[in-house]
């Protein structure tokens, strides 16, 4: 009676490894315990001992292939030995995989997943699936955001595992050859980000193993600030400086004036008063507002004070540009504040006025919060914080007082920032908002 | 369980396009096929009752139109008389000929052919009546469903009567009706309205919406419509059939709308106002298939359903209902079955409509681009300026390619005009290759054809086109 040997529980978390070597071959004499294979899982190459014994009649796997927890890896002649864990199978079973036997990637979202594979039938290698569209859908449909590139060469991307639309194009039109998507994929296997594409993440688990899951596609605001904040997060080493400045006065000033800054259509907000203040501190220390061109190894300084207010949106986050801050007095950035925000909310915003900024400022404070770090917005180099302000007790003139303090935080791009020019800038930000008479004496 | 049953790696349910396709293809490639179809020969509707009988009589129609034109060239023919039997067994020559054809291939190719119809009994169990008698249980790896699409009928149309024609019993040719009204300006109805009105019926046609073949830009359809305008009775647009009804002297049809008496009686009444998938296939539900919106099969890229183990293609698996839509959607299932990483995922799928003039487009059309608020540039080049056009007294023609003002990538291609089937074939191709205007305007083509046509639109793309002085706006 033929036997089949599958692949055992081999750890936790361990549900699959690639085939390093084999040990035996047809008509092989194998013991229990004797090793047949060596798997190369994510934790460790493993030697995987046989549960059975008898003469192998067929290896029913390849050296490279991956393979899964209680695939059937091959099947013995028993000679009446240990065969209680294999069930019986037929000789139709025995079916060779092909060569190509990848695993199937993500199964169809309509197809639910079989957890165990039939053995009485003899399977087929399951096609690459990708997610049943519905009915018609996208077959009639012109060209539309379509890759350029001829069948044959959509073909060959196919046959390589390369998304099409990731490739860039160096023919007329930006069309795409068979060895624009050989030098894409030769780019991904020898781990280069490839141009276009971000760096592929590791694959998913199956969530769906867990509990219920459902899968919404990514807006296109999700997807960029997606993609910029991983470029950033990778290209940027950077560091983030903590301060507090006391805002007790500023308060005070703040609310007398509110009814000014409302007049003009905009709401004094401790953000609008930050504008200002960056605005003045990017002059005094002008690397803040600079960008490091690696390429040519140079640092461009910007000689203009745009600065970017991240506005959260019920479609993500998006950060429109203030222009010329170091121009314009504290109620006009009020008002333009509060236009720019009310734009972002109501999807007006166009595309240049989220542009050209050379430092970003990041209010968190109606939230709440203590303290965070924010991701510096390249090509940017340095973006503020603000937490939310909290009355605290501060030694002042031989006793606890209670002050208003506002939590500052400071990403920076320690290429061109050193620590201390962070600190000596975070300590001017925090000076002129506490003492507001500074701007106009030093900045 | 003594009984046993017959195994096949892959079935193929339906021997359309579609289906014999996908089974020769897969024979070719190895597979033990087996291939049921409730007719003698593989060639489904495409062949015994769709495409090609039509053409067949599309043809018999053009002729006479020729004949007529003639007289402007000094060549007078006497009024034709037309043998009906005659005229109806070449179509069916024409017919017996290609499905036997099919019949010898697929024995040359050992595909094991039922004629008989199908019920799944699982999914990996048919089972199989066979047109002879018996029937049998049939176990397979894989299965394609190819059973394609049949005519929709109105409700309240009187189903049995004799004068209420559908588009296979308009291609039995019975006789010719002295009067007959097409419901639906399609290309189903237009075609065969325009085969009556040669055999010497007077037709009108009724469509709802706003005009003729609706979805197609209007540019092309208006080439079309100017002559059906002189060729038709009437053609009556925003307008409704709320009734029908048999009387002795044929069937009177009740109007609602613009351009219409409210009520006519036509000797037959030809339904064309679209084709249902079917997707009522026996035992369906003991598989993990599942049917969607309009009847359709939900099939993924490889046209696979949501049971692994069985594909749709063609009609039944979604719009567009075209032949070559389904024979590609074949191959591209076959190769799928076969473990090659492929998906069908045409750039341009043409449209033809094969009345005289033809219209054909593919890729994006106008319509589509407006709807989607895509910017692009139209070139059109008009007949009047093709020499090839003047020599066969056919000016009525427009050749228009839509390109992508970025890139200058073609995007859509639309030709109105004699023999504009066969000429999108190069349209086809420069969307699939992704070829520019340049490209096309770059490529020799044959001196004096119809194809220059569409070189001649793409250089008026870049204003210099030597037939058509329309110099670029500075």
């Amino acid at each position: 009676m033929a036997t089949e040997f599958r692949l055992p529980e081999l750890g936790e978390n361990i549900q699959a490894g690639d085939v390093v070597k084999l040990l035996i071959s047809p008509g092989d004499k194998v013991n229990q315990d004797q090793a047949v294979l060596e798997l190369e899982t994510d934790k460790a190459t493993i030697e995987v001992p046989s549960s059975v014994s008898g003469t192998v009649k067929q290896v029913l796997v390849k050296t490279g292939e991956k393979l899964k927890i209680g695939q059937v890896i091959f099947t013995v002649e028993s000679s009446g030995a240990t065969a209680a864990v294999a069930p019986p199978s037929t000789t139709s079973a025995a079916a060779e995989p092909q060569s190509n036997a990848a695993p199937a990637p993500a199964p169809a979202k309509a197809a639910p997943i079989k957890a165990e594979e039939n053995a009485a039938t003899a399977r087929a290698v399951a096609p690459p699936v990708e997610n049943p569209v519905s009915a018609g859908e996208g077959s009639p449909a012109g060209p539309s955001g379509l890759a350029p590139a001829a069948p044959s060469v959509r073909r060959v991307a196919r046959e390589t595992g390369v998304d099409i639309n990731l490739v860039p194009g160096t023919g007329p039109g930006g069309r795409i050859s068979a060895e624009d998507v050989m030098h894409y994929a030769r780019d991904i296997i020898r781990g280069k980000p490839a141009a276009g594409g971000a760096p592929s993440a590791a694959p998913l688990p199956d969530f769906r193993k867990w509990g219920e899951v459902e899968a919404q596609p990514m807006s296109n605001i999700r997807r960029k600030t997606a993609e910029h904040l991983a470029q950033a997060w990778s290209n940027i080493p950077q560091v983030t400086q903590y301060d507090k400045a006391d805002i007790t006065e500023l308060e005070e000033l703040r609310k007398r004036y509110a009814s000014r800054a409302e007049k003009a259509g905009g709401k004094l907000t401790v953000t609008a008063i930050a504008l200002k203040v960056v605005a003045a501190a990017l002059q005094v220390f002008p690397q803040f507002a600079a960008s490091v061109d690696a390429a040519r190894n140079e640092i461009v300084y910007k000689k203009y004070s745009h600065i970017g207010v991240a506005v959260d949106t019920d479609r993500g986050l998006l950060v429109p540009v203030v222009r010329d801050v170091a121009k314009k007095n504290i109620i006009q950035l009020s008002s333009e504040l509060a236009q720019l925000a009310e734009k972002a909310r109501n999807k007006k915003l166009g595309l240049e006025e989220m542009e050209g900024g050379v430092f970003t400022i990041t209010n968190l404070g109606g939230i709440g919060g203590t303290a965070f770090s924010p991701i510096v917005n390249y090509p940017e180099v340095a973006i503020l914080g603000l937490s939310r302000s909290q009355k605290e007790p501060v030694y002042l003139d031989g006793q606890f007082a209670p002050r208003l303090m506002l939590p500052l935080s400071l990403s920076y791009d320690h290429r061109l920032i050193d620590g201390a020019d962070a600190a000596r800038f975070l300590r001017w930000v925090a000076e002129a908002i506490e003492q507001p008479f500074l701007l106009p004496l030093q900045g | 369980m003594s009984e046993q049953t017959p195994e096949t790696q892959l079935v193929v349910i339906g021997a359309g396009p579609g289906g014999y396709a996908a089974a020769f293809l897969a024979a070719d490639m190895g597979m033990q096929v087996t291939l049921v179809d409730p007719e003698v020969n593989p060639g489904g509707v495409c062949l015994y009752r769709g495409c090609i009988p039509s053409k067949a009589l599309l043809h018999v129609a053009k002729l006479v139109a020729e004949s007529h034109l003639a007289a402007e060239w000094g060549i007078k023919y006497a009024e034709p008389k037309i043998d009906l039997e005659k005229l109806r067994g070449w179509k069916n020559s024409v017919v017996s000929k290609l499905t036997g054809g099919l019949g010898l291939l697929s024995k040359q190719r050992s595909v094991r052919y039922v004629q008989g119809t199908a019920g799944f009994l699982d999914s990996h169990t048919l089972s199989v009546k066979s047109k002879a008698g018996g029937e049998e249980k049939l176990s397979f790896e894989h299965a394609i469903i190819a059973t394609g699409s049949r005519p929709a009928m109105i409700p309240g149309a009187p189903e049995k009567s004799a004068r209420v024609l559908d588009s296979t019993s308009a291609l039995d040719l019975a006789n010719v009706p002295k009067t007959l009204l097409v419901v639906g300006g399609g290309y189903i109805g237009l075609e065969l309205g325009t085969v009556y009105t040669a055999l010497g019926t007077k037709v009108s046609v009724v469509e709802m919406t706003d005009g003729l073949m609706p979805g197609a830009d209007r540019d092309l359809v208006n080439v079309l419509a100017k002559r059906l305008e002189k060729e038709f009775q009437s053609v009556m647009l925003k307008t409704k059939v709320v009734e029908m009804k048999e009387t002795e002297k044929g069937i009177r049809v009740k109007f609602e709308g613009e351009s219409a008496a409210s009520s006519q009686t036509y000797d037959k009444v030809l339904i064309s106002t679209g084709r249902k998938p079917n997707s009522a296939i026996p035992g369906l539900e003991k598989t993990k298939v599942v049917v969607g919106s309009g009847g359709f099969i939900q099939v993924n890229l490889q046209r696979q359903t949501a049971d692994p183990s069985i594909y749709a293609i063609g009609d039944v698996a979604g719009e567009p209902m075209l032949a070559h839509k389904a024979s590609h959607e074949g191959r591209a299932a076959v190769e799928a079955i076969a473990g090659h990483k492929v998906a069908f995922e045409p750039r341009a799928i043409p449209a033809v409509i094969f009345t005289d003039p033809e219209i054909a487009w593919c890729g994006l059309t106008e319509t589509q681009a407006q709807t989607e608020n895509r910017p692009v540039k139209v070139a059109k080049f008009p007949w009047a300026a093709s020499g090839r056009a003047l020599t066969l007294g056919r000016t009525d023609g427009l050749t228009k390619l839509l390109i992508d003002p970025a890139t200058e990538r073609v995007l859509g291609v639309g030709i109105a005009g004699v023999g504009a089937g066969d000429l999108i074939a190069e349209g086809v191709l420069a969307i699939e290759m992704a070829a520019l205007a340049s490209d096309v305007e770059l490529t020799i083509h044959p001196h004096p054809t119809l194809s220059e046509t569409v070189m001649q639109a793409a250089e008026v793309f870049f204003g210099t086109s030597t037939d058509f002085y329309r110099p670029k706006k500075k």
